[in-house]
């Protein structure tokens, strides 16, 4: 009878704990403390292809049995956005060989990218003499399907060529040609053939299957049916990667949720808002835009608050490398979109890496590196106490 | 809740009126190494055995199968039923100083069916056996001491399935002896064999990974160095002190050369391992610890995320609290447990910014286990465990339940 009765009391702990086990785990983290994870809403089929990138995003790491390299910059996509986050100086990239809009000088010796690591056996590129070249930090992947959809006439609505509002701030489209195989918008602005560019840090690419199957091909040394040809020896070879892997992982990125702001409706966010717009950051930084049609319903027709404009903006000596891509200016620069800056922290090792090569390690240092046509809201922001920068940095970082 | 305890009564009645089906007096229980205080390079022989007196080979083996429930920064895969494997032995003393044992492991997960070990073994003296075939390499005390029955944890150490290849195994040679001598036991094994491969730094793993050389199944053929990968342990152990092993394995691990062409540089790996296992006297508490540094040449133009240094190891602590009769069950014993782990699968630092390089991990794992006889073990994990990426980020939590059984038969 002793022995029935230690079993069923062994036998209800164990069926206790299995039925409890849940609650013997780590808690999620809150939605607004991530950058990964897919907008709300998505049906059965687009969870199903989200997951699918999910998982060529994250988590295949590329060999050279499955084509890495032979020279390349990461091994996988999430070796560069960790979390989906922006990269760090480990991760960081550098483009070398074009200094104006005739186009890059250097393709033959390797650019427009510089593949500074190679499988073994192999040497790496190197920056030939005579180039120009700068460090690209990578950005983070949140929210790209909205800025995708973002229209063409509302960016061009908000570039200022030739300055007529006197504020200083005279941002522009850019204009670029498109790769075979891109198929443009029903919507988009066609100005001689070229179509506004908007991912990159020079916007030199039109949408995210440019800007994957390149990442794909210059960062990993990737070939695809889009760009069939390999980094190192020149030729077109087979395609290392599907093209369902391609879209699968386009599709990712577009269905990344964006970041949920952290301090929404309190006092101090709506102080340092003011702040923001008083000193025109805002003038590049458009806090609110608003996404065109799209068919996934959770992406279609929303209001966002990216704070960018997509636009490219000559930020001065300051921040001119001397290097250039697409139709861009050395000192041109698209604003970089400031929502989930305050995260940045977790997926950059704890620290900062700010600005298009991660020279500023704080977000007032990033502040204080503005030039050009943000120099007049730099210096005003230079004349603010403490207590108002304080606000403001505050506020950047709860977007 | 009804389901369970309809299954629990369904087990109770089970319990109660199975037999056995097999007359046990057929068969007779051995082990192929008489000896009572071992060192752990005489784990392979230290197994039960069935054997028919007339046939002329013994046979055993061990199963694991497991229930799990994990969690990682909220998000869980749920209840897992696990079948991690089944190992058959086959033994035979084929003199009285020749002997053949082999290891057989089927992993359904991985479908694998994989010769472990199956080595002959030729004694000229105490202190000088040959021993060839299939080996498993000495570094470390897991690699040699791996049975599931005899831990009290459903999981084998991070640091020997995830840093060191466990159950590593490779064609080669060599020789081995030991000394006893009142309570003094010293013992030795020199093998050269086959080994690594350019996977451990080409792998999917995004990280050195020694452990992706053992989907390699070409080096039971063909060395891709053309060197011998060399691995030496001693060990030395008092019976009121415990035991204590060096061990190292080290060779050139990549292909440099191809139908007489060179190709690559020789790079070189150098796996140095220090293990630790001792029962204080009044307690019976049994402690057994391992680490393991690392060292591989890494092609300066490769990636960062790739470490030349690694370091890793375990401590379990094994504390009996009961040993009687229990269920039936005479001097079954129920364990307290705890093993602590951890893994740094690149030390260094990022030479753009000098901080540290990530990519580690720590673990702390609680257990109970009941053992109704010695060569069986249910037991009850709870792994607490926190990973932290190449970067450093915030680390990844995992915690959750692990229950398992295992058993030699």
């Amino acid at each position: 009878m002793n022995h029935r009765i230690q079993l069923i009391s062994s036998m209800i702990i164990i069926s206790i704990l299995v039925l409890s086990c849940d609650k013997f785990q780590p808690n999620a983290p809150t939605d607004d403390s991530l950058l990964d994870g897919p907008v709300n809403g998505l049906t059965y089929e687009q969870n199903r292809q989200f997951l699918a990138g999910d998982v060529a995003f994250n988590d295949e790491i590329f060999s050279p049995a499955t084509g890495l390299g032979p020279i390349f910059v990461a091994t996988s996509c999430g070796s560069c956005h960790a979390g989906d986050g922006k990269g760090t100086p480990f991760t960081t990239l550098v483009r070398f060989g074009q200094t104006d809009s005739t186009g890059n000088q250097f393709l033959h010796l390797g650019g427009p990218q510089l593949q500074n690591r190679a499988i073994p056996g192999f040497k790496t590129e190197v920056i030939p003499n005579g180039a120009t070249s700068s460090k690209f930090t990578p950005p983070a992947n949140t929210g790209l399907g909205f800025l995708e959809l973002v229209s063409d006439e509302d960016i061009l609505s908000m570039s200022d060529p030739e300055d007529s509002n006197g504020d200083g701030i005279s941002g522009v489209p850019s204009f670029g040609y498109l790769p075979e195989f891109i198929t443009p918008n029903s919507n988009a602005v066609v100005k001689n053939g070229k179509y506004i560019h908007r991912f990159g840090k020079k916007a030199a690419a039109y949408n995210l299957l440019h800007q994957t199957v390149n990442a794909y091909n210059q960062d990993m040394g990737i070939t695809s049916t889009f760009t069939p040809h390999d980094v190192y020896s020149g030729f077109s070879i087979d395609p290392e990667v599907s093209d369902k892997t391609v879209r699968d992982v386009v599709f990712y990125l577009q269905t990344l949720k964006a970041p949920i702001p952290r301090s929404k409706g309190n006092g101090n966010f709506e102080t340092g808002k003011a702040l923001f717009t008083q000193i025109n950051c805002s003038g590049c930084h458009t806090p609110q835009l608003k996404t065109g049609f799209s068919p996934v319903t959770s992406l279609s027709n929303k209001t966002i608050y990216p704070y960018t404009d997509m636009l490219l903006h000559d930020m001065g000596t300051e921040l001119d490398d001397g290097y250039t891509e697409g139709f861009a200016k050395t000192s041109e620069w698209r604003t970089p979109a400031l929502w989930g800056l305050g995260l940045s922290p977790n997926s950059q090792g704890g620290q900062y890496f700010l600005m298009h090569d991660g020279r500023a390690k704080s977000i007032e240092e990033a502040i204080m590196m503005h030039g050009g046509e943000a120099k007049k809201s730099r210096d005003s922001f230079k004349q603010l106490n403490e207590s108002e920068k304080s606000t403001i940095i505050n506020f950047l970082k709860s977007l | 809740m009804k389901k369970i305890l309809t299954l629990c009564v369904f087990l109770l009645y089970m319990i109660q009126h199975t037999q056995a089906q097999i007359d046990p007096s057929l068969l007779k229980g051995i082990t192929m190494n008489p000896k009572k205080d071992l060192l752990n390079m005489d784990a392979i022989y230290d197994r039960p055995f069935v054997s028919n007196k007339k046939a002329p080979v013994s046979l055993g083996g061990y199963v694991e199968a497991n229930w799990q429930h994990l969690g990682t920064d909220g998000i869980s895969d749920g209840h897992q039923l696990q079948f991690r494997r089944m190992t058959l032995f086959v033994a035979s003393s084929i003199s009285k100083r020749i002997k053949f044992l082999s290891e057989i492991e089927f992993e359904p997960a991985d479908k694998e069916i994989a010769i472990e070990f199956a080595a002959v073994d030729m004694e000229f003296n105490e202190l000088f056996n040959l021993r060839g075939g299939m080996i498993i390499n000495p570094i470390g005390a897991f690699n040699q001491n791996h049975d599931g029955p005899k831990w009290e944890f459903t999981d084998r150490p991070l640091s020997s399935v995830a840093m060191l290849p466990a159950t590593w195994s490779n064609a080669g040679f060599g020789i081995y002896g030991k000394k006893y001598n009142n309570n003094w036991m010293i013992g030795y094994e020199i093998y050269a064999s086959s080994g690594f491969d350019n996977s451990i730094i080409e792998n999917t793993e995004n990280k050195t990974f020694l452990p992706a050389a053992k989907k390699n199944t070409e080096r039971f053929e063909e060395l891709p160095s053309g060197t011998p990968l060399y691995t030496t342990k001693v060990a030395i152990r008092h019976n009121k002190i415990g035991e204590i092993g060096l061990s190292y394995m080290g060779g050139i691990y990549n292909k440099w050369q191809d139908d007489g062409l060179v190709i690559d540089e020789k790079r070189s790996i150098h796996v140095f391992a220090l293990d630790f296992n001792t029962t204080l006297p009044k307690t019976n508490t049994f402690i057994t610890t391992e680490c393991a540094w690392v060292n591989v040449d890494v092609p300066k133009s490769y990636s960062e995320q790739f470490g030349n240094k690694q370091f890793g190891g375990f401590l379990d602590i094994v504390q009996p609290v009961v040993k009687r009769t229990i269920a039936g069950w005479k001097d079954a014993v129920i364990n307290i447990a705890v093993r602590m782990e951890y893994i740094d699968w690149n030390k260094g630092q990022f030479i753009d910014t000098g901080s540290n390089i990530g990519d580690h991990l720590w673990s702390i794992m609680p257990a109970v286990s009941f053992r109704p006889n010695s060569q069986s073990v249910l037991r009850l994990n709870y792994r607490i465990q926190k990973q932290t990426d190449v970067l450093g980020n915030p680390p990844s939590n995992t915690a959750g339940f692990n229950f398992g059984l295992s058993t030699y038969f």
